[in-house]
């Protein structure tokens, strides 16, 4: 495994990212939009369990500053809770390969919740706190969606030899 | 420094954001399309008959604005009476669901600053916060984090008005309780703070509730511009307001209309 080139399918890494971007900001009607899941988060801890050698806390940081910019949030805010996430993800990734896809999910609802706490207490110092249960629906919908997004980017890295 | 790094990095987002717009591009664009005869004739009927009722009001209004200038002028006080506007349209994209803001499709390349207050044909929609280049992000009024300064049309009372990050409401939170404010008032700018020009509509008073055991009346309001709908939105450029310069306009306008 290791005398293959490790740059193999770097653009479709990329392009993941880049859609997991758009569909985050995507139009959808108003009453749907605290159901939309953390798509990047997601994106992001899949490469980090498949590819642990190649995407990790830097390109979780990178991916949270272009998340910031796109959200026009606090300039390093999701950054620095996608850089933690990626940590988290990157730790642990032996276990979670070995886990069933239901305690998989389990763990992606943790890691969810864990950065829009991050998220939510950097955003309460800076005096943008929304006291509201709707705010943890993303983490939940998360975990949801994590066996179909599991499934597929497994697929798409089989089918393009990402490695 | 920061900012200039957020619109640098804006230039990335920005194809992102074309492309994310485009499946609500193509609602709006098959809406046009499918849109009956009938309908559009009846449309344009309507833009006809309001085209010619704000011609015969501007009618008034260029004579009255006229007079307004040499009163003022005799008064030797000097106030911004026309603005100039720039148009820019909305990009269809979603921002933090907590937040009201938008994206506009103009930048820095257009002249455009933070800080730059926002229209549409209704009224007051917000102002720019984060420049890019090509494209930059609005906050709307109804945001909770924005507050503007306004004044009563009715009766020149001023007050400052809060969003409440709910869609189109805003609120009052700081006149007394005997405060002369009724319902259907209408509040526009004040131009205090000197960042939205004086004098465009804002909200529209909708409920008050005036509890004894509180020392403020709870005041809401509707806003005025259409928020959620607006495709297209009029940015305000700033002109600095100068006594003695704009006095000197209105003689030579004077002497050139003779």
């Amino acid at each position: 495994m290791n005398n293959k080139p490790a740059s193999h399918g770097g653009i479709v890494i990329l392009l993941s990212f880049a859609i997991a971007l758009m569909l985050n900001m995507i139009q959808i009607p108003d009453y749907l939009k605290i159901y939309r899941p953390e798509f990047v988060t997601l994106i992001l801890i899949y490469w980090c369990i498949a590819l642990p050698h190649r995407v990790g806390i830097l390109t979780g940081w990178s991916v949270g500053f272009l998340l910031d910019i796109q959200m026009d949030s606090l300039l390093g805010l999701h950054a620095v809770a996608l850089a933690i996430t990626a940590y988290l993800a990157y730790k642990l990734h032996a276990r979670i390969r070995l886990y069933p896809l239901l305690q998989q999910s389990l763990i992606i609802l943790l890691l969810v919740t864990l950065s829009q706490m991050l998220i939510l207490w950097i955003n309460g110092i800076s005096g943008l706190a929304h006291g509201d249960w709707s705010y943890w629906m993303p983490a939940l919908t998360s975990m949801l969606s994590w066996p179909w997004i599991f499934y597929l980017m497994r697929t798409i890295r089989r089918m393009y030899g990402v490695n | 420094m920061l900012h200039s790094v957020r619109s640098f990095f804006n230039l990335i987002i920005y194809p992102l954001q074309t492309i994310a717009s485009t499946p609500a591009n193509i609602g709006i664009w098959l809406n046009e399309q499918l849109d009956s005869h009938q309908s559009l004739i009846t449309e344009n009927e309507s833009y006809r008959t309001n085209n010619l009722l704000l011609k015969a009001q501007l009618q008034k209004f260029t004579s009255l604005q006229a007079e307004n200038i040499r009163l003022r002028s005799l008064l030797k006080s000097s106030r911004k009476l026309k603005d100039q506007m720039l148009i820019a349209e909305t990009i269809a994209v979603d921002l933090d669901p907590y937040k009201r803001q938008i994206v506009i499709n103009k930048g820095q390349r257009h002249s455009i600053y933070a800080g730059q207050p926002i229209l549409d044909a209704y009224g007051i929609m917000g102002q720019v916060i984060h420049p890019g280049i090509v494209s930059s992000s609005a906050i709307l009024i109804t945001d909770p984090s924005h507050a503007i300064p306004v004044q009563i049309n009715r009766n020149g009372l001023r007050t400052v008005l809060y969003g409440t990050g709910a869609a189109n409401y805003l609120e009052v939170q700081n006149l007394p309780n005997n405060a002369d404010i009724e319902l259907g008032d209408l509040l526009i700018t004040s131009g205090l703070g000197g960042r939205f020009p004086e004098g465009y509509p804002v909200a529209k008073v909708v409920n008050i509730m005036r509890d004894p055991g509180q020392p403020f009346a709870k005041v809401i309001a509707e806003a005025a511009a259409h928020l959620e709908q607006s495709r297209e939105v009029l940015l305000v450029m700033a002109q600095e307001s100068k006594p003695q310069l704009l006095s000197e306009q209105i003689i030579k306008e004077n002497s050139s209309d003779e």
